[in-house]
């Protein structure tokens, strides 16, 4: 309109009002921004995770639970997990599902750091069997569950699921995904540095 | 083919094929199992309205009752069996919880986390309510009156017919 002439004082006063109301626009997209990119930078830490399902196990201590002998180890239970003196890796696997197979090789760079307990998920004892004498043992003991409900009480929804457990039975750390990925192998490093204190 | 296939035999295969298709979808909506279900058809009834609302961690946008996966299987029989003991659905649902975390809710519960989610609906009429009122208040204001430029050129408009 016409912008040379001075604008009248009510003109004034709306444009003054249009500002401010821009403001809190402004800033809420803002603050939308700043989360948005928080998120995003926390996903590639791996320190924010929307698909980690089951976060409510980590600093609670093992479930009960008895899991009987999967060849060629022995089966183990709540007890001997609360007994360790010193941190054990909680693997549930199943012959039946690749990227435990896939995972297998780090497993077994892994045992020579810390003794690896495998849990065989909702498998036939001889496949499980057939798998581990395959692909190699990685496992000081090994427990099977049959019909799942042990996972269940862990939380797992999906294998392989890992659990690092503290001496006295908690557990301390947790991932869904496998151990063949750097992130996750690095996340368990400084879970367990942080145990071993 | 077509010849074989003419007038009403036609239209029975076609009709027989149309309710294959239509029942498919409603068979993956039961339980997998008849066996599955619990005998008492009430019980049976508080235990699907539970697993209605829990997820299946597999098919995360499944609830277990709709899933066929087999983790859900497990979950639905779990459930059932809780049902069976007489536990109330807060009960499961709590049961749940404590495993697998909120995320196994299909309804989130209201945290601070959840909380613009929850109020988004509250929001988005607040905001559409004050636009509302401002739109409407800038439409009433009378005009400032003519200056007196703005007069002597209308009187100018006017006299050019």
């Amino acid at each position: 309109m016409s912008s040379e002439q001075t604008p009248p004082d009510g003109q004034n006063t709306v444009t003054r009002r249009r500002l401010l109301l821009g403001v809190p626009l402004l800033g809420g997209a803002g603050i939308c921004g700043v989360a948005f990119w928080k998120m995003l930078a926390g996903m590639q830490t791996g320190s924010f995770n929307p698909h980690d399902i089951n976060a409510p196990v980590t600093g609670r201590p093992v479930p009960d639970f008895t899991l009987p002998d999967q060849t060629p180890g022995t089966g183990f239970a709540t007890a001997d997990l609360k007994t360790l003196t010193k941190p054990v890796l909680i693997n549930f696997f199943a012959s039946w599902c690749i990227p435990c197979i896939a995972e297998m090789e780090a497993l077994l760079a892994l045992q020579k750091q810390l003794p690896i307990w495998g849990v065989a998920y909702k498998d036939k004892p001889e496949n499980a069997a057939g798998l581990l004498k395959h692909a190699g043992n990685p496992y000081a003991r090994i427990g099977s569950d049959r019909d799942g409900r042990v996972a269940i009480d862990w939380g797992v929804s999906g294998v392989p699921e890992s659990f690092l457990i503290a001496p006295g039975g908690m557990i301390v750390w947790h991932s869904a995904a496998g151990l063949d990925s750097p992130e996750v192998r690095d996340s368990l490093k400084n879970a367990l540095k942080a145990v071993s204190g | 083919m077509r010849a074989l296939f003419r007038g009403k035999t036609a239209f029975r295969l076609k009709a027989a094929l149309l309710l294959v298709c239509l029942s498919a979808p409603v068979m993956a909506w039961a339980v997998d199992d008849p066996s599955e279900m619990l005998p008492d058809p009430k019980q049976e009834r508080q235990a699907e309205a539970i697993g209605a609302q829990l997820r299946c961690l597999v098919c995360q946008n499944e609830s277990i009752e709709d899933s066929s996966a087999g983790l859900a299987r497990d979950l639905r029989k779990v459930v059932r069996e809780h049902v069976a003991k007489g536990e109330n659905s807060q009960q499961v649902i709590d049961w749940m919880v404590a495993r697998y975390g909120n995320f196994i809710r299909l309804s989130p519960p209201v945290t601070i986390a959840t909380l613009l989610l929850w109020g988004m609906p509250v929001l988005a009429l607040l905001i559409g309510i004050v636009s509302a009122v401002m739109i409407f208040r800038r439409r009433t204001t009378t005009p400032a009156p003519l200056s007196a430029a703005e007069q002597a050129r209308l009187r100018e408009l006017g006299d050019d017919r």
